[in-house]
């Protein structure tokens, strides 16, 4: 059974040229699953387009079985999807401690939220230390995994992220995924990690989707992708 | 040289215009030519610049009482009186521009429209706080028909010669100016600051310059003005008044001079005919009507053009659509 | 020094407002990076309903909540019909839009009601009481006093406290992150319109009384004050509208009294002036401020 599911999906800017053509994607129930492709092969506005940040211009995304498809951002949000996106998503201008709980308003009731709140402080403590600076003062890893830990929080079917080991030394990329493939597991949550490190991608994920030129290129469980060396030449770059 | 003898051929077509109309039209069209001298200066300065002045009412009024001051001081032939009045109104407005666009250079949108306005209602209280004779305003010398034409035109259409004639010398250097690089520093500032910088170009300066370029034409507008009327007062410049300047520039399209034109002619000519209009109508009616429709059709007017066609101009229509799809906080790989 | 004491008084009160309707003014900013130039026009349209109200049923206080609730809605409805139909990020067109605004309601108040100023009562007595022989604050300037500032207090622990104001404050900040986290933010948005729209219509409500009376244009020199106030401040500045509030309205007192009421806005101009050329960002403004 796929979590999420997406077809004929075609997206562009203005009146450019589509950048995502046509595409086709099963995520697997469960699974975590890397999105790998080059600068500008449309992993960023593949993200948006699910989320409805970007308007499709044809095509069909279904969430379990519900049709996302004309839904605004914000309930498709509710109806079970995440994001963390690319760079800087904290509000700069609240405490990491209400950046936190903005993520769960919607889904928990107030003690629950509490609880859910206190549960994302244990997985994340170096967050726990700093819950009332302001967003602005954290540096780049610390927003990456206040942005993970926001989206955890209302717990998610299917979370995707853009390249959350962007600009991170490779302590924290490590750490983070380090949560991320631990929660999925204990949590069955389905993950779509959009990376261009696709090494370190791969080695959390079990399947690897190779994006180029707005199209799915390859499609294969992440250690048979890593392993071929004509398409690691190719679109990967390692 | 295209511009200004386009601007040539068009003055001999509205001098020679001015033989077709009554008295009441010729001093109609005086007060167009008047209005069209400052709705340029703003249509360019928020077309091309993108600053917002809901004041230029004001500058308006600077350049009236300067032209009311300085042709009553001169005591000479009137064709010297009359350029002593132009210069200073010319002087007297570029000055308060040359002040407003100090502060407009380091100011956005919001802020610089603000401070315009707090300027228009600020005016009355100026004219009564400064030598400028209170809500009576000063009186402007009057210019009568020279005697080799007094036999040929009524005084009316002298003054809309005279109109005509400032509005034009006021107007053509703008649009010179709008063409040139000047014109081109403009809309640089306008599409990205930072770019301009790189390339050398000082956005404070431009801004300055097109806000003192923007003031001119609009002090003689008010000279203009005071010729027409013979008077300078601060209620003939109230917000009423420096709103539908702006209704003018947004109708004729913003950063077009020849809209201007268009729209000085329609907010000169709609109230007059809106009240023609609640004349008809019964007695109660009719005064609750007055002054008042004109109003409400220019809201109405400026809310529905805005809605149809944000920004006016195609260019800032242009920027709006390519900013909407790249949002700031993100960037966008494709 | 008497003199002085009771302008010090008088001040308090006109500041107060001045901070209210300032406050309305920061809130639609914040909401919607928009200068609501049309914010006195539509609170004197909710001055109206509630003067009509009074005059139906006899009761100011229905007349009060009349108005408040008119204001509100008046502030979604325009957020619903127009702005929210313009482009984003263009600063230009939602001014111009809201001065089209001005003109509409302001004509059409004076065609529907007519031009003349129509008196109205409020609900206290306007007589100073006399302290130590020193006319202070009179039973209406307490209730002014003590209504703008219960308002403020409770708009600033809706902002800062509730759940509710958490998404009207990320909806603001950063619509993208507030609708990743399930924030409905058209809603909040029009939700901060409206808010906006019924804070200044308590503040006019509250000046109207003291003055000439209702007209289309009574609001008007309110709206330009308390525009230097929130720049003074810092438009994103809720604390800011509310110091730069009292001092001003202090500031205009204090020249009102000493020297003449038409230099009063000559003083506030000067004053906004000063601020916006040494900070451009208003006196309290945290940081440079957010780009509209």
């Amino acid at each position: 059974m796929s979590a999420l599911a997406c077809d004929g999906l075609t997206v562009g800017y203005g009146d450019g040229a589509p950048v995502i053509d046509g595409l086709h994607l099963d995520l697997a129930e469960g699974a975590v699953t890397a999105l790998l492709g080059a600068n500008g092969a449309g992993k960023t506005t593949l993200l948006r387009a699910l989320t409805g940040l970007v308007p499709l211009r044809a095509g069909r995304i279904l969430l379990g079985g519900t049709d996302l498809t004309g839904m605004s951002t914000e309930d498709r949000m509710r109806a079970g999807l995440g994001l963390v996106p690319e760079g800087r998503s904290t509000v700069v201008e609240l405490t990491v401690d209400e950046n936190l709980r903005l993520g769960g308003l919607w889904r928990h009731k107030a003690k629950a939220r509490k609880a859910a709140v206190e549960e994302m402080y244990g997985l994340f403590p170096a967050l726990d230390r700093r819950r009332r600076t302001p967003g602005h003062t954290l540096s780049g890893g610390e927003r990456q995994m206040l942005a993970l830990a926001r989206a955890l929080l209302a717990r998610p079917r299917v979370l995707l992220l853009d390249e959350p080991s962007l600009g991170l030394a490779p302590k924290a990329t490590a750490q983070l995924l380090g949560v991320l493939r631990e929660t999925a597991a204990r949590t069955g949550l389905t993950v779509l990690l959009a990376e261009q490190n696709a090494a370190s991608a791969l080695s959390v994920a079990e399947r690897g989707v190779v994006l180029s030129l707005g199209a799915v290129a390859a499609d294969r469980p992440a250690a048979e992708l890593a392993a071929d060396p004509a398409l690691r030449h190719a679109y990967l770059g390692f | 040289m295209k511009t200004p003898l386009r601007a040539l051929l068009l003055t001999v077509l509205a001098l020679g215009g001015t033989f077709g109309l009554d008295p009441f039209r010729n001093y109609q069209l005086a007060a167009a030519a008047a209005c069209f001298a400052a709705v340029a200066g703003l249509t360019v300065l928020v077309g091309l610049t993108g600053q917002l002045s809901l004041g230029h009412a004001v500058l308006m009024a600077a350049g009236g009482y300067g032209f009311a001051w300085a042709a009553t001081a001169v005591d000479g032939p009137w064709p010297l009186a009359l350029l002593a009045g132009l210069l200073a109104a010319a002087l007297a407005s570029g000055l308060l521009g040359l002040l407003l666009g100090a502060a407009a250079a380091r100011l956005r949108g919001p802020y610089l429209a603000g401070l315009t306005l707090a300027l228009v209602i600020a005016l009355s209280a100026a004219a009564g706080a400064l030598p400028l004779g209170g809500d009576q305003g000063v009186r402007a010398p009057f210019f009568p028909v020279p005697e080799a034409l007094s036999a040929l035109i009524a005084v009316e259409q002298w003054h809309a010669w005279l109109a005509i004639t400032v509005a034009a010398a006021a107007v053509t250097p703008l649009a010179v100016l709008r063409s040139g690089p000047a014109g081109l520093r403009m809309r640089a500032v306008l599409d990205d600051e930072t770019a301009a910088r790189l390339s050398g170009i000082d956005p404070g300066r431009v801004k300055t310059g097109a806000f003192v370029a923007s003031a001119i034409p609009a002090g003689l507008g008010g000279a203009v003005l005071a010729i027409a009327t013979q008077q300078v007062t601060p209620g003939g410049y109230g917000l009423a008044f420096s709103l539908s300047l702006v209704v003018a520039a947004v109708a004729g399209g913003l950063g077009s001079i020849g809209g201007a034109a268009a729209g000085a002619v329609l907010v000169t000519v709609l109230p007059w005919a809106a009240d023609e209009l609640a004349a008809l109508a019964p007695a109660e009616l009719g005064r609750r009507l007055d002054g008042n429709l004109a109003v409400l059709l220019f809201g109405a007017a400026l809310v529905a053009l805005t809605l149809a066609w944000p920004g006016g101009a195609a260019r800032l229509l242009h920027r709006a659509r390519a900013l909407r799809f790249a949002t700031p906080s993100t960037t966008t790989e494709r | 020094m008497d003199r002085l004491l009771f302008l010090l008084a008088a001040g308090l009160a006109r500041g107060a407002v001045l901070a209210l309707f300032a406050l309305s003014l920061v809130i639609v900013w914040r909401a919607a990076r928009v200068v609501n130039f049309a914010q006195a026009a539509m609170a004197a349209a909710a001055v109206y309903a509630a003067f009509h109200a009074t005059a139906a049923t006899g009761s100011y206080w229905i007349g009060l909540a009349t108005g408040l609730a008119a204001g509100a809605l008046l502030g979604a409805a325009v957020e619903r019909g127009l702005m929210r139909r313009l482009p984003a990020h263009a600063p230009l067109p939602g001014i111009i839009v809201a001065i089209g605004l001005v003109m509409v309601l302001q004509a059409g108040l004076a065609i529907a009601f007519g031009p003349e100023h129509r008196p109205m009562h409020p609900p206290f007595s306007q007589r100073p009481f006399v302290i130590g022989g020193v006319p202070l604050l009179s039973p209406y300037d307490l209730f002014t006093l003590g209504a703008a500032a219960a308002v403020m207090a409770a708009l600033a622990l809706l902002f800062n406290r509730t759940p509710l104001g958490l998404r009207l404050r990320a909806a603001a900040f950063a619509p993208e992150t507030a609708r990743l986290a399930g924030v409905r933010v058209p809603r909040m948005v029009a939700l901060g319109w409206a808010l906006s729209a019924a804070a200044a219509a308590l503040a006019a409500l509250l000046l109207v009384p003291t003055e000439l009376g209702l007209n289309p244009h009574a609001v008007d020199l309110l709206f330009v004050n308390a525009f230097a106030v929130a720049v003074i401040g810092g438009l994103d500045s809720p604390a800011g509208a509310l110091l730069a509030g009292i001092g001003t309205g202090l500031l205009v007192s204090l020249v009102t009294g000493y020297a003449s009421a038409s230099a009063a806005p000559l003083a506030v101009l000067a004053l906004m002036t000063l601020v916006l050329l040494v900070r451009p960002g208003g006196l309290l403004a945290a940081k440079e401020a957010r780009t509209a």
